[in-house]
């Protein structure tokens, strides 16, 4: 793995010395095969090799943030997976979703991972909410290779600020593009195939100060209309009980609603959807 | 060129080993007890910033005494190390033993090549599913391991205090008696006149690996909370809260012990403190 190790047995320099506090950098030194970005890839598009993730939301409530994602993976026409999860928790207190090529992505956000985690072990405090967004952005800028060559990953991230000075506004959210970022988006955002329709939707639905249930609610109605008009997202499904991810920050950290708890917000909006198809 | 004085490798050995016992001795100590909800660090620190306990990795934490700049060192090692295992691995297979092997080369290379040995002493304790399934090693300024029965003191006094902790200290204690018998074992030396003294609350380091959680386990106990175990609150037996990412690590299977290294024990005709 890490190359140059001493005849004597004792860790190499670089693990030792007090340069950086960042993982990524310090994997640049030791392992840089294990960075996405570092791998030289054989010329021409190479779209169509690879599973993709589609649609995920996020809506800042009163007193945090709500970010929910479909779980289907499409690879062209076909179904590539039913049940991938693409919401993660960044960290204790964020969370992030991932669009486009599926592995790429997931190597991704477990390297975002890590790359937290180590800072607040090295420096024994977490980084801030824009540092955050700010080291996941540089990242994404690390694929840009790959994204020309149709290798795409792009991000939502979305956290509570403890900064923050009014805990109405802690529910920070925000977005990439392959050449990095980030934006930062006021009230609700969405990415991947289905992000153009659940937008439409948020935009007629979403009120400033909604509670983190109505939120949760508004999120999955949303992923709905998504499925509704884009066929690489996936709605509940409800014979195989595969329902959308929802996962909370606020002040007590990030949780992740129980299946049971998911299947009843899907169930319901599936019910409303019956009487009036277009919510 | 100038004439160089012949000295014997023993001569040379024997004083660095004086010099990195000196400077352990002059620093604090600290404690590390298992108890029934997991591994109890208790160091005496008058830093309420720089840490002589910190988290490595889930199940995994770090305690040393000596001097700050050389075990800082080694920790930062440390957490590199973890974190680019678990990244390549997974979570689970990141273990103590391997810390703790890479701790041991790492202080024995420095102190054969280098003109000066590092001034510490470090621990890695690692929370297994049950008290008898916790790893305790300590590791020395020359790279020798140990591994520890439950329990072990480090620093200037640690036969006296570790002679406390032995003759009190059971696996299932609470966490509140832990940390009373730590910080008594602690304060059962320094004062005047080889007797006795009494450690403020603001001077102790406290930390804990919580078994039940899982994850990182890894907590510090401070302020009101910290007060309410020495007081013996039991209401503050809880484990210790803070909103935390509940990724879910599974206890690992248990690994197997390491021997214990031969070290520098027979260099300096004492096994090292007990």
């Amino acid at each position: 793995m890490a190359a140059g190790f001493d005849p004597s047995g004792r860790l190499p320099d670089v693990f030792t010395n007090a340069g950086t506090s960042s993982f990524t950098t310090f994997l640049s030194r030791v392992a840089p095969e294990m960075l996405p970005g570092r791998r030289p890839l054989p010329p021409g598009m190479a779209a169509d090799l690879a599973p993709h993730a589609t649609t995920i939301v996020a809506i800042s409530a009163a007193g945090g943030v709500v970010m929910a994602g479909d779980r289907r993976a499409t690879m062209g026409n076909l179904i590539a997976q039913r049940d991938i999860e693409k919401v993660h928790p960044a960290d204790a207190y964020s969370l992030v979703g991932i669009a486009g090529t599926a592995g790429i992505g997931l190597e991704l956000m477990r390297l975002f991972q890590v790359e937290l985690e180590h800072y607040e072990k090295i420096e024994g405090a977490m980084l801030s909410l824009d540092g955050k967004a700010n080291r996941l952005a540089s990242m994404i800028r690390g694929n840009l290779g790959a994204a020309m060559q149709g290798l795409a990953v792009v991000p939502l991230f979305a956290g509570f600020d403890l900064a923050a000075k009014d805990p109405a506004r802690a529910g920070r959210i925000f977005s990439f593009d392959v050449t990095g970022g980030p934006y930062e988006e006021t009230g609700f955002d969405a990415i991947g195939s289905g992000s153009l329709f659940a937008k439409s939707a948020l935009k007629k639905r979403f009120r400033t100060g909604l509670s983190i249930d109505d939120a949760a609610r508004l999120a999955v109605e949303a992923l709905y209309d998504a499925a509704d008009d884009d066929t690489a997202t996936g709605g509940p499904d409800l014979t195989r009980r595969i329902y959308p991810v929802v996962m909370t920050a606020t002040a007590e950290g990030t949780h992740r609603l129980t299946d049971a708890e998911t299947a009843t917000i899907a169930e319901a909006v599936v019910a409303g959807r019956m009487e009036n198809p277009g919510g | 060129m100038a004439m160089q004085f012949y000295a014997s490798p023993e001569q040379i050995m024997r004083d660095r080993s004086e010099l990195a016992r000196k400077g352990v001795a002059r620093g604090r100590s600290a404690v590390i007890v298992s108890y029934s909800g997991g591994v109890l660090f208790v160091a005496e620190n008058l830093s309420s910033a720089l840490h002589k306990v910190s988290e490595i990795y889930d199940r995994i934490g770090f305690a040393a005494v000596g001097r700050y700049n050389e075990f800082e060192n080694l920790r930062r090692a440390g957490v590199r190390m973890a974190d680019l295992n678990g990244l390549s691995y997974d979570r689970r297979d990141v273990t103590g033993r391997a810390l703790a092997n890479a701790f041991a080369q790492t202080l024995g290379a420095i102190f054969t090549e280098q003109s000066k040995p590092f001034e510490v002493e470090i621990s890695v304790a690692q929370v297994g599913a049950t008290a008898e399934e916790d790893e305790l090693y300590r590791i020395t300024y020359d790279g020798s391991v140990n591994d520890e029965p439950g329990r072990m003191a480090m620093g200037g006094q640690a036969e006296a205090i570790t002679s406390v902790l032995k003759s009190d200290h059971r696996a299932d204690m609470s966490l509140s008696e832990a940390v009373r018998l730590s910080v008594r074992a602690l304060s059962s030396v320094g004062g005047e006149g080889g007797a006795s003294r009494t450690i403020a609350a603001n001077q102790l380091e406290v930390a804990v690996l919580d078994r039940a959680r899982v994850g990182r386990t890894f907590r510090r106990i401070t302020g009101a909370a910290l007060t309410a175990l020495l007081e013996g609150d039991a209401a503050g037996d809880a484990a210790p809260t803070g909103g935390r990412a509940k990724t879910p690590t599974v206890p690992t299977e248990q690994a197997h012990k390491p021997t214990t290294s031969a070290g520098s024990a027979d260099l300096e005709g004492q096994q090292p403190s007990e």
